[in-house]
């Protein structure tokens, strides 16, 4: 800090004689804007009209903080919630909801019989990856998708919604049926991998749909008309699911910049 | 000591915030934007054309929602096909699509601070931001009203604020102007032109008047091609004596239009 301003300097200062545009002025002001001693001296040289004007301003100022809208309050949850949140995803979840516990309630029915649960597990999350994640169920996907954040990241996010509700439900029905928890977690998240892979290529939604028919048209139907548990969901095939799961894992990853362009929205 | 990184030395303004060579863009199967040539500098560029003319594909290229077929395309000295910048290039554009849908739950403030997240404003500064945008398109007394409950014009207000929440370096508009009361409309224009001020701003509009009264530069596109570029004022002397319309300006957009259409 620099000494402070002599008496004669801040009174020439406060009565205009040293104009804005005098190269004495800078050093004046530098001092000034940093040392409340000298802010408090030059309030006493100031004269009278000028004293009044700043006065009013203050009381203006006042007012207005006063009658003014109020401050914005901490809204920390609320942002939270809409950066994870799809809301799409909701009728979509009342739908799964009331699939799995047909399901549950037909395998409970015939024990005997091979289990709807399980042929229902691998696609459970798809409806949901196909709502959260395309152009006719999210309003703003064409202000979405051109934004930083929009790709493997925000589709991610949403994923993990969709799996926070079907995976617990599963859980659920499993335990209740004494399924091996292996036989539907694995099909479960290895089909949301390939998902989530064939999406960025072709769509979510495309991809949601051809995977899903796919696997009720060649193995669900099949299944339940014939009776039989296919080796696909018995405990030898487990192994099988889990290096599915991990590769499309991670090929996903690898084809991350897929999801950054419009096609992947279709 | 440290290593210099080679993006750290990279210029930070460039010359041409928008370069384009040979562009093709398809919108769903047609070749909506073939073989454009275009530079932007800073400023604002009104894009005018018929309706079909690829206005609306352009400006998605633009915004990189939709990746160009053929051709050049450089926005704020990336590549646009390079994926390490894609992101980076993102969180300096801004862009207001022409169907721009929203959440009808949100409210204004919602909205923009979620954009604002999602244009990776640093999370200290996205209640301040949002607050900023929301003041600049005039919506402070509907900041927590929800989206539904606000007329047409206020809705388009509430994507302009989307759009400039993260100062955008390039911002692209796409119909910002529809819904708009003339009041409005006067207000729209004044914050275009203070915009416009450091950053390039690319406004497609049908409306010839807003180009007029606000635009530093008048874009004309036809059948995908860049058919005429100029002043505002040029726009005016064309359409002096000749043409159809209610204003100068607006007869000199449909003498370009049938002189472009004739010769090809």
């Amino acid at each position: 800090m620099t000494a402070h301003i002599s008496a004669a300097v801040l009174r020439a200062y406060a009565t205009g004689e040293l104009g804005a545009d005098d190269a004495m002025a800078w050093p004046v002001e530098a001092h000034l804007e940093a040392c409340p001693q000298c802010q408090e001296r030059l309030a006493d040289e100031v004269p009278g009209p000028v004293r009044d004007m700043v006065a009013e301003a203050r009381l203006a100022v006042l007012a207005q903080a006063r009658n003014g809208p109020p401050p914005v309050r901490r809204r920390r949850l609320r942002r939270l919630s809409h950066r994870w949140a799809s809301w799409s995803v909701l009728p979509w979840a009342l739908v799964t909801l009331l699939a799995v516990a047909a399901a549950f309630l037909l395998d409970e029915t015939f024990a005997a019989r091979s289990s709807v649960v399980l042929m229902l597990a691998p696609v459970a999350p798809l409806g949901g990856l196909a709502v959260a994640w395309s152009r006719r169920s999210d309003p703003a996907w064409e202000t979405v998708s051109g934004t930083a954040r929009a790709g493997l990241e925000l589709l991610l996010r949403r994923t993990v919604v969709v799996l926070v509700v079907v995976l617990p439900l599963l859980a659920a029905v499993g335990w209740r049926l004494g399924t091996n928890p292996a036989l539907w977690l694995l099909p479960c998240l290895a089909f949301t991998a390939a998902a989530l892979l064939l999406g960025g290529l072709i769509g979510m939604s495309r991809a949601a749909a051809l995977l899903g028919g796919g696997w009720m048209l060649a193995v669900a139907l099949p299944t339940l008309i014939a009776d039989r548990q296919p080796v696909l969901v018995q405990p030898q095939s487990l192994p099988g699911w889990a290096v599915a799961a991990v590769a499309l894992a991670l090929l996903t990853l690898l084809r991350a910049g897929d999801h950054r362009h419009h096609t992947s929205w279709k | 000591m440290r290593a210099v990184s080679a993006d750290e030395l990279a210029p930070s303004t460039e010359a041409w915030p928008v370069q384009a060579t040979g562009l093709r863009v398809k919108a769903g199967s047609r070749l909506a934007v073939d073989g454009l040539d275009l530079t932007l500098g800073p400023g604002v560029h009104g894009l005018l054309g018929p309706n079909g003319a690829g206005k609306t594909t352009l400006m998605r290229a633009l915004a990189t929602v939709v990746r160009p077929e053929d051709g050049r395309l450089r926005l704020l000295g990336r590549d646009v096909r390079q994926r390490k910048t894609l992101r980076t290039l993102r969180s300096r554009l801004g862009y207001l699509p022409q169907q721009f849908g929203f959440y009808p739950k949100f409210t204004v403030r919602d909205y923009v601070e979620y954009m604002a997240w999602l244009r990776e404003v640093p999370t200290t500064a996205v209640p301040a931001a949002t607050q900023r945008a929301i003041d600049r398109v005039g919506l402070t007394g509907r900041a927590d009203s929800r989206l539904r409950s606000l007329s047409g014009g206020m809705l388009r207000r509430a994507g302009i604020a989307q759009a400039i929440v993260n100062e955008p370096e390039l911002l692209l508009l796409d119909e910002p102007t529809v819904g708009l009361d003339p009041g409005q409309r006067v207000e729209f224009r004044e914050l275009l032109r203070d915009l416009g001020d450091g950053s390039c701003v690319l406004v497609s509009t049908h409306l010839v008047e807003d180009v007029v009264a606000a635009c530093t530069n008048v874009l004309l596109l036809d059948e995908g091609r860049l058919v005429f570029r100029g002043l505002p004022g040029e726009l005016a002397r064309l359409g002096a004596s000749d043409g159809v319309g209610d204003s100068a300006a607006e007869r000199g957009y449909s003498v370009l239009l049938r002189e472009h259409r004739s010769a090809a």
